[in-house]
């Protein structure tokens, strides 16, 4: 029987023992930082206040989640329709609210009151809390996005499908529905996987409005105690807790989808 | 009596100076064609010639520009008001397209249903028939295509011609008058062609109305009660297999027929 020898790889070895020595040394730079106290951390990682605006946090990226996913769905099939109206409409609101910072997006609909004092019957500052007023922004924005993602997913079902589905009497928006949006999510999940964790982060923008939100809490109590550092780390850790849960959750629904059987590609 | 006998039968689909053209090339430059209750069209031609984009004008997934279209004597897709045409609604036209049946070359199965589910979705959706009786008739559509041991399988689990037989009873579940099929067995290995094709004779046989574009010769002589044969967007001839096949009127169908004989013996 012959040996199968391996590949020597001296410079794979090499390189991840220098990242593993370099990981290290940041690592001890942190925890033996004089000026770093790790009580206040330990201190400020399960207070209140943080777990409340870690709970902001998680429930503004959800709501932002669920508006971006069905104005995703309304624009890209409103992008894909034969109404030119239509197109242009889904086209202009992509364009703008993705041709603009959402830092920007935020500070005008939090401080939309400053434009229009009273919407419709009731006074701006009451109906546009900085939550409400964060969730809009947020939503919106992730619509945007949502929407191009959900428009490359329906392009890649075949055509052959629709054709299909028009021939036996369905009717468009059924055969949207039934055939063509189901297949489609198998293209969508993978990036709205990604998008919903830049949106994770991105809710961290709304402390600009006092959004209540997880970084709100750290600057609120930082700004007090003057432990910067120390908060941004707790906040840092919680993040990193969201992103990793999602991740994970992001890669069974994936497997699943895989494996049910639901080949996309006919076998021929 | 008298009365009766001299109303001619209605044709099931009658297509009077049909044009078709994709921006600026004209794909259909005026077809005339008469498809009676029961008869089966065979439909030859070289590719290009416009076969299937005919089909597709008939169940109106492609507008017509000019003519007519009719089946079961309704005109498909538009309402005839003074000398004008009006477009119909899209509900209209679903309601229209849910008569008549279509296969297509690639199958086009619901890959993210199953075989089952394929069948009756339609007839739940768009007939609303209640969910018992359309699996009870899809059972049974499946087992006339030999596949009721497949019900619940996936279209990427079926071989191309088991899909393809799943199609067929697809298009069936709707109770069609009329059913189109755009080269149903182009895309098979050639020892699964038979099985769909005796599909389709049986169909033939209960009395359907078929319009099949196809390559197999041997099914337009044997299945079909007329052939046409297109080329460059127009029907040059056509008449019953015997005299289209063996005894051509037009070079360009000799040129046609000697070739695809030539290719598949
Ligand atoms: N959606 C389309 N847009 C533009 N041109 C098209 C479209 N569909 C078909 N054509 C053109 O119309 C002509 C006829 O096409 P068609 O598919 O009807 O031919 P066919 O007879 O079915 O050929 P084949 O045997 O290859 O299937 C071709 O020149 C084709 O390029
Ligand atoms: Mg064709």
């Amino acid at each position: 029987m012959t040996r199968v020898v391996p590949l020597r790889r001296p410079w794979l070895w090499l390189g991840s023992a220098a990242v593993l020595v370099v990981a290290a040394l940041l690592g001890l730079s942190i925890w033996r930082n004089p000026n770093i106290q790790h009580d206040v951390i330990v201190q400020f990682q399960f207070a209140p206040a943080i777990l409340q605006g870690l709970r902001t946090t998680v429930v503004l990226a959800l709501l932002a989640a669920v508006i971006g996913a069905v104005l995703g769905v309304l624009l890209a099939v409103m992008r894909l329709s034969p109404s030119p109206i239509l197109r242009l409409a889904s086209g202009f609101y992509t364009w703008l609210l993705r041709g603009t910072p959402l830092l920007v997006q935020i500070l005008i609909w939090g401080n939309l009151a400053l434009l229009f004092e009273h919407l419709g019957p009731f006074r701006t500052n009451d109906v546009l809390t900085p939550f409400v007023a964060s969730v809009i922004a947020l939503g919106l924005n992730e619509g945007a996005y949502m929407a191009e993602i959900v428009r490359a997913g329906i392009i890649a079902v075949d055509r052959g499908q629709n054709d299909a589905a028009l021939a036996l009497g369905m009717s468009h928006p059924l055969t949207m529905r039934r055939i063509i949006l189901p297949q489609a999510l198998r293209v969508i999940l993978p990036p709205a996987g990604n998008q919903f964790i830049s949106l994770l982060k991105a809710t961290s923008l709304v402390s600009v409005i006092a959004g209540g939100d997880l970084l709100t809490a750290s600057e609120n109590i930082s700004s007090a105690n003057l432990h910067t550092i120390e908060l941004m780390l707790v906040a840092t850790f919680w993040y990193l807790m969201l992103t990793t849960i999602t991740s994970v959750g992001q890669h069974f629904v994936e497997r699943r989808l895989g494996k049910t059987g639901v080949g996309m590609h006919a076998a021929h | 009596m008298p009365l009766i006998e001299s109303a001619p039968a209605l044709p099931m689909v009658r297509a009077v100076g049909v044009h078709k053209r994709y921006r600026r090339e004209e794909v259909l430059k005026g077809i005339d064609l008469e498809v009676a209750s029961g008869e089966v069209l065979c439909l030859i031609g070289p590719s290009g010639s416009g076969k299937s984009t005919f089909l597709r004008c008939i169940n109106h997934l492609e507008k017509i520009d000019a003519g007519r279209v009719y089946v079961d004597g309704e005109l498909v897709g538009y309402r005839e008001g003074g000398d004008c045409l009006f477009e119909m609604h899209p509900r209209e036209v679903c309601r229209q397209r849910a008569d008549i049946g279509m296969v297509f070359q690639r199958f086009n199965l619901f890959p993210h249903l199953t075989a089952l589910e394929n069948v009756i979705e339609a007839p739940l959706r768009v007939r609303r028939e209640p969910r018992p009786q359309a699996i009870q008739r899809a059972r049974a559509l499946l087992e006339r295509v030999g596949l009721r041991e497949k019900a619940d399988a996936y279209p990427s689990r079926l071989s191309g011609g088991q899909q393809q037989r799943v199609a067929i009873a697809r298009a069936l579940a709707m109770r069609p008058k009329l059913m189109l099929f755009d080269e149903p067995t182009s895309a098979l290995d050639p020892e699964l062609v038979g099985e769909v094709l005796n599909v389709m004779r049986g169909l033939a046989d209960d009395g359907m109305t078929m319009i099949v574009v196809t390559h197999e010769m041997a099914f337009a002589r044997d299945a079909g009660d007329t052939v046409a044969f297109m080329d460059g967007g127009v029907i040059v001839e056509s008449g019953a297999p015997g005299e289209i096949l063996a005894n051509p009127r037009h070079e360009r169908t000799r040129a046609f027929l000697s070739r695809v004989i030539g290719a598949r013996p």
